[in-house]
Order: C-alpha cells, then structure tokens, then sequence
C-alpha cells in the first residue's frame, strides 16, 4: 500500500485522530476511546499515520504518547496556500475586467 | 478600492476534488462573457506577474482554448481547455492539460477536469469552480507543484499558527 501524507489523511477516521492529537499528545489507548471501532482498527490507523510520519512517539515512563508531527503536517497545510493565491489573485483580476465591461455597455 | 469577496476553497481528497467559490458583482451574463471571449480571458485567467496569451480559441462544444502562461522572462507554459457541455450563461465543463505550442499533449503532466457553473445572487452572481482529477497521481502531481511553489511564498501566518497550535 503506499504510504503518503495525502493517503493518510484521505481517511476520516484517521483525520479525527489527528485532531485529537492535535490538542494533546495521546496514548494509544486514550485515543481507542474516541472511537466506536475496534482497538485493533485504531492502533492500524496509528500505525498508518506513524508511517507516514504525521504523527510520533514519546516515551513517557512505561506509557507510549503519540503527538504530532508539525513539520509533515506542514507539508499537508502549505500546498492548498499557492493554490488558493493564485485563484485570488485571478479573481481580483477578473472584478477588474468585469467593472470595465460594465462601463462599456448599457 | 472596493473589498474583494473573499474566496473559498473546499478540499475533497478521497473524491479527488476541489471546488474554488467566489461571488462577483456582476450579473452571471457579464462573468460568462469574461470567461468565454479570450481578448477578455487573456486579461485576468493568469495571476500576476503572469500573462496568458491566447493562440487559437473556440468556444463550443469540443471546441478548443489553446494559450500559453507567459512568465515575466518569457518562458512560455502552453495549456489546452477543451470545452463541453454548455449551457449558455449557466455552465459548461472543460479538459485542461499541458502540451506543446501546436496543442499536443504533454502526457507527463495531469490532466484535470473543470466544471464551472455562474448562479445569479442578489447582488450579483456566484461562480462555482469544480475540478476534479481522473488519479491519485494527478491531484498528488499537483500537490507537489504547489509544494514547490510554496517554499517561495511566505507563510508566516501558518507557521505562526502552527507554532500556536504547538503548545
């Protein structure tokens, strides 16, 4: 299977442990209890995430946190920002064109 | 100056999506006409610095837009929208892929599939831009592309967010 951010966060389950994570660092079994699914099905969605390496580790005594990976969430965040300039800028471009057909026709 | 509305954005990867909304305040009839005449195109479709040049353009039916992005060094990125579908002042869907100055394909490159529809407001009108991509591949393609394009772009705000969210 291949093993990317944008796989990663195609599914929801997946999306919603990352918002969980996102607010504090959570053990694998904290995070089994947000959820309906198996315990088995969360930790292979972690594994998933852990794989791709939006999420990772901290030992914390004997318990194991998993927290986020800012940096690759950064990655996932970045790519829509040229995206979304480039069509504002097109569209301001386009009030511009647009005001001047009004003042060329009735 | 007169604000700008603001623009919208909405994201469905597992569909391979992503729609692009924005309101004008003019009447559909008037946006339509700025997105089907190509001297009208030619003067907003590329973002600054920017310059779409038209080659050769027919709206209809399996009809074709041929124009190249020109940077401001004058390096040419030749584009073809197809046309199809057409409603008059409603909507119409387009191919759009890369190729060459004579319109042949670049099959390197995604192709993406547009649908862009014009609603009449109060004020106005809405136009909703649908794209959708035929892979994974090609939305990732993209994706990476504007990856590449982000590094040159500050984003201050998101990583200060980040930083914010961090904690």
């Amino acid at each position: 299977m291949r093993r990317d951010v944008f796989q990663a966060i195609a599914d929801p389950t997946r999306r919603a442990i990352l918002s969980l994570i996102a607010l504090q660092a959570m053990t694998p079994n904290a995070l089994a209890e947000h959820f309906d699914s198996s315990r088995q099905a969360v930790s292979k969605h972690i594994q998933i995430l852990s794989e791709c390496k939006l999420i990772k580790q901290k030992q914390d005594g004997r318990e194991i946190h998993y927290q986020l990976n800012l940096k690759k969430m950064k990655e996932i965040a970045d790519w829509l920002e040229p995206f979304r300039k480039m069509w504002e800028d097109r569209f301001n471009q386009l009030d511009t064109v647009l005001e001047q057909l009004k003042t060329q026709k009735p | 100056m007169k604000t700008m509305s603001p623009i919208e954005i909405i994201k469905d990867l597992p569909n391979k999506k992503l729609m692009i909304i924005r309101k004008f305040e003019a009447s559909p009839e008037r946006v339509w006409k700025a997105w089907t005449e190509s001297h009208l195109l030619d003067q907003w479709w590329a973002p600054k610095p920017w310059k779409a040049e038209t080659k050769t353009f027919q709206f209809k039916d399996g009809g074709q837009w041929l124009y190249a992005m020109v940077s401001p060094k004058g390096e040419k990125h030749w584009c073809i929208v197809e046309f199809h579908n057409i409603v008059l002042s409603k909507r119409f869907q387009t191919i759009c892929f890369f190729c060459d100055e004579n319109g042949k394909k670049d099959p390197s490159m995604p192709q993406m599939n547009w649908k862009n529809e014009f609603h009449a407001t109060e004020t106005g009108s809405k136009v909703v831009v649908e794209i959708s991509f035929s892979t994974e591949a090609d939305i990732t393609k993209i994706i990476e592309m504007g990856f590449e394009a982000g590094f040159t772009m500050g984003l201050e705000n998101l990583e200060h967010y980040l930083m914010v969210s961090s904690n």
